[in-house]
C-alpha cells in the first residue's frame, strides 16, 4: 500500500470512528511512514551491496586456483 | 533538611550509626510531602504505612539487624508500578487495579529494607514527556512551578528534589526516567533493555520498557540498582583511569539550547582537565530514530490498550487517546520495517562505543518547558519551533531502541535558574561499569558557576 493510499483510508477511518482531531496526527505519521520507507530502501540496498561484495570475496576465496 | 538527608547515602550512614531514626526520616518526608502538595508530585501517600514500617526497621536496627544501605529509606514508585494493596492508577482517571503482590522490583527494594512512602504521578500511562495530561493535575517543577517536572516520571523527579523521599523508581520507554531527571536536575538510570524485570509494571511499548532508580547522586542510584537487581546493595566505586567519552554532535546537538550546549561544552572540558580524553564521534543513522521509534512504540502501546479503549475511550486525556489511537493505523509491514532498522541502530551504537568507553551527550535538548506548551523554541538564536514532545524525546529514545544503558546527570543551571542535564551511555549488559564512569565523571559534569552541583537540586 501506498502512503498515500494509506493515509486516505487511515482519515476516512478516523472520520468515520468520530475522531476527526486524528487528522493532523495522522499526516504528521504519514510523513514518518514515507521517512521510515526511505530508510528500510536504503538499508536494504546497502545489504544487498554487502551481501554482492561478500559473494565476489568469497569467490575469490573458492574460485580456480590462479596457479 | 538535614545534611544527613541530603543524600541516601548520608541517610544511611546515619540510619547505619543510630545518628538518625527512620521513623524521624519518614515523618520529614511526609512533612516535606504535605508542604509541596501543590507539585501534584504524588497520587497516593502511605504515611501510616511507611511509620509502622519505619518503627520495624528502627527497632530491628537496633537489636543488630541491619539490612544494608537501605535500610529505613524512604523510597517512592511511579504509580504504574504494583505494589500490594494499593491502586495502580497509571496517572489515569480510567478505573485502577488493586495489586495483590508486589512487582518482583518492589519486593527486592522491600527485601533490602527500604520503606515504601508512596507512589508518584506521571503522564497517563507513561505516554508523554511533560507529566500535564494526567488525572491527578499536572506535576510542577519545583525549581519553577509554572514548568513542567518532565515525564513520564515527572512526580518521582520532583519528590527527590523536594526531600519527599530519598530514592524513586522510574520507567523509561523513550526517556521517562532521564527526560525528568534533565529537567528537575537529578540523577536517573535506564540499565541495559531487559536487565531489570518488568512485571507488575503497567506496559507502555513491551519491547521498548525499561524501569530504574532515580536519586540525587550516581552513588544513591548505584545503591538503589544493586536492590533492585536484587543483590548485595552497595555504591559504585569511581572508575580510574584515563577515560574516553565521544560525543555524538550530529543529529544529537543540531539544535541545542544555548544553556544545554554550554553545560555540554563546559563539562567536555572540565573532563579533559581531569585527564580524560573527549572525542567527537558519528552514529550512523541515528537520523531514523523518531521514525523507527515511533512505529514500534505506537503499535505497541495501541496492543495494550486496545480491551480499554473498547469500554473506556472517553475517560483518557483528550492528547493520550489520540496517541494511542494513532497506533492503530500502523501497518503490520511497516512495524517489522521499524524492527529490523532497530537492529541496524543497534549496531551503529555498539559500533560508536567501540571506541570509547561511554558517549556523553545532553539529555534533554531544552530546559523544562511551561506546563501546556506544545511547541518550543529549541535554539533561541535561529529561532526553531519545534513540538515539545518530538524535541524532549531527540536525546533519549535511541537507546531504547538498542537496549544500551544510560543514565542522566544534572549539570548545572542556566541564566533562566533551570537544570540542564548530560547523558553518559554505555556498553550493553555493562550498566554497573556505567555507574563507575559516572562516579568518576559526576563531578566534572555538575560542577562549575551556577551550578546545582552532584544532583542536590
Amino acid at each position: 500500500m501506498t502512503v498515500d493510499a494509506w493515509l486516505a483510508a487511515a482519515l476516512a477511518d478516523a472520520e468515520r470512528r468520530g475522531l476527526p482531531a486524528l487528522k493532523p496526527l495522522l499526516e504528521t505519521l504519514a510523513k514518518s511512514v514515507a521517512a521510515l520507507r526511505r530508510a528500510d530502501e536504503i538499508n536494504r540496498a546497502r545489504e544487498s551491496g554487502e551481501r554482492a561484495l561478500s559473494e565476489r570475496a568469497s569467490a575469490r576465496v573458492e574460485g580456480p586456483d590462479p596457479r | 533538611m538535614t545534611a544527613s538527608m541530603e543524600s541516601l547515602a548520608a541517610a544511611a550512614q546515619a540510619i547505619r550509626t543510630r545518628a538518625l531514626s527512620p521513623v524521624e526520616l519518614v515523618r520529614a518526608c511526609l512533612a516535606r510531602i504535605e508542604a509541596r502538595s501543590d507539585l501534584n508530585a504524588f497520587v497516593t501517600v502511605l504515611a501510616d504505612h511507611a511509620l509502622a514500617d519505619a518503627r520495624r526497621a528502627e527497632e530491628s536496627i537496633a537489636h543488630g539487624r541491619y539490612l544494608g544501605p537501605l535500610h529505613g529509606i524512604p523510597v517512592s514508585i511511579k504509580d504504574l508500578v504494583d505494589v500490594a494493596g494499593t491502586k495502580t492508577t497509571s496517572g489515569s482517571a480510567l478505573p485502577a487495579h488493586e495489586a495483590a503482590c508486589d512487582a518482583p522490583i518492589v519486593r527486592r527494594l522491600c527485601a533490602a529494607g527500604a520503606i515504601i512512602i508512596g507512589k508518584t504521578n506521571l503522564h497517563e500511562f507513561a505516554f508523554g514527556t511533560t507529566s500535564d495530561e494526567t488525572a491527578f493535575g499536572p506535576v510542577r517543577n519545583p525549581h519553577d512551578a509554572s514548568r513542567s517536572a518532565g515525564g513520564s516520571s515527572g512526580g518521582a523527579a520532583a519528590a527527590l528534589v523536594e526531600g519527599m523521599c530519598l530514592g524513586s523508581i522510574g520507567t523509561d520507554t523513550g526517556g521517562s526516567i532521564r527526560i525528568p531527571a534533565a529537567a528537575c536536575g537529578i540523577v536517573g538510570l535506564k540499565p541495559t533493555l531487559g536487565e531489570l524485570p518488568v512485571a507488575g509494571i503497567v506496559p507502555l511499548s513491551a519491547t521498548l520498557d525499561h524501569v530504574g532508580p532515580m536519586a540525587r547522586t550516581v552513588a544513591d542510584a548505584g545503591l538503589m540498582f544493586r536492590a533492585l537487581e536484587g543483590g548485595r546493595v552497595e555504591a559504585p566505586a569511581a572508575a580510574t583511569g584515563r577515560l574516553r567519552f565521544g560525543i555524538p554532535r550530529a543529529y544529537f546537538c543540531e539544535p541545542l539550547d544555548p544553556g544545554v550546549n554550554t553545560a555540554l561544552d563546559r563539562a567536555a572540558a572540565m573532563l579533559r582537565d581531569a585527564g580524560h580524553d573527549v572525542l567527537d564521534l558519528h552514529i550512523d543513522d541515528a537520523a531514523w530514530t523518531p521514525d523507527v521509534y515511533l512505529h514500534i512504540s505506537l503499535p505497541e502501546a495501541a496492543w495494550y490498550h486496545a480491551p480499554m479503549l473498547e469500554r473506556f475511550a472517553d475517560r483518557y486525556t483528550p492528547g493520550v487517546r489520540l496517541r494511542i489511537e494513532m497506533g492503530r493505523y500502523v501497518t503490520a509491514e511497516d512495524y517489522v520495517r521499524a524492527m529490523r532498522l532497530r537492529d541496524v541502530l543497534r549496531a551503529s551504537v555498539t559500533h560508536a562505543l567501540g571506541t570509547c568507553d561511554a558517549l556523553l551527550l545532553p539529555a534533554l535538548a531544552i530546559p523544562a518547558p511551561p506546563i501546556g506548551a506544545t511547541t518550543v523554541d529549541v535554539d533561541l538564536t535561529a529561532a526553531t519551533r519545534a513540538p515539545v514532545r518530538a524535541t524532549m524525546l531527540k536525546l533519549t529514545q535511541l537507546f531504547n531502541l538498542t537496549g544500551h544503558p544510560a543514565i542522566a546527570i544534572p549539570a548545572g543551571q542556566g541564566s533562566d535558574g533551570l537544570p540542564r542535564g548530560l547523558q553518559l551511555v554505555g556498553h550493553r549488559g555493562e550498566t554497573w561499569r556505567l555507574l563507575e564512569i559516572a562516579k568518576s565523571a559526576e563531578a566534572h559534569i555538575a560542577a562549575g558557576p551556577g551550578s546545582v552541583g552532584g544532583g542536590t537540586g
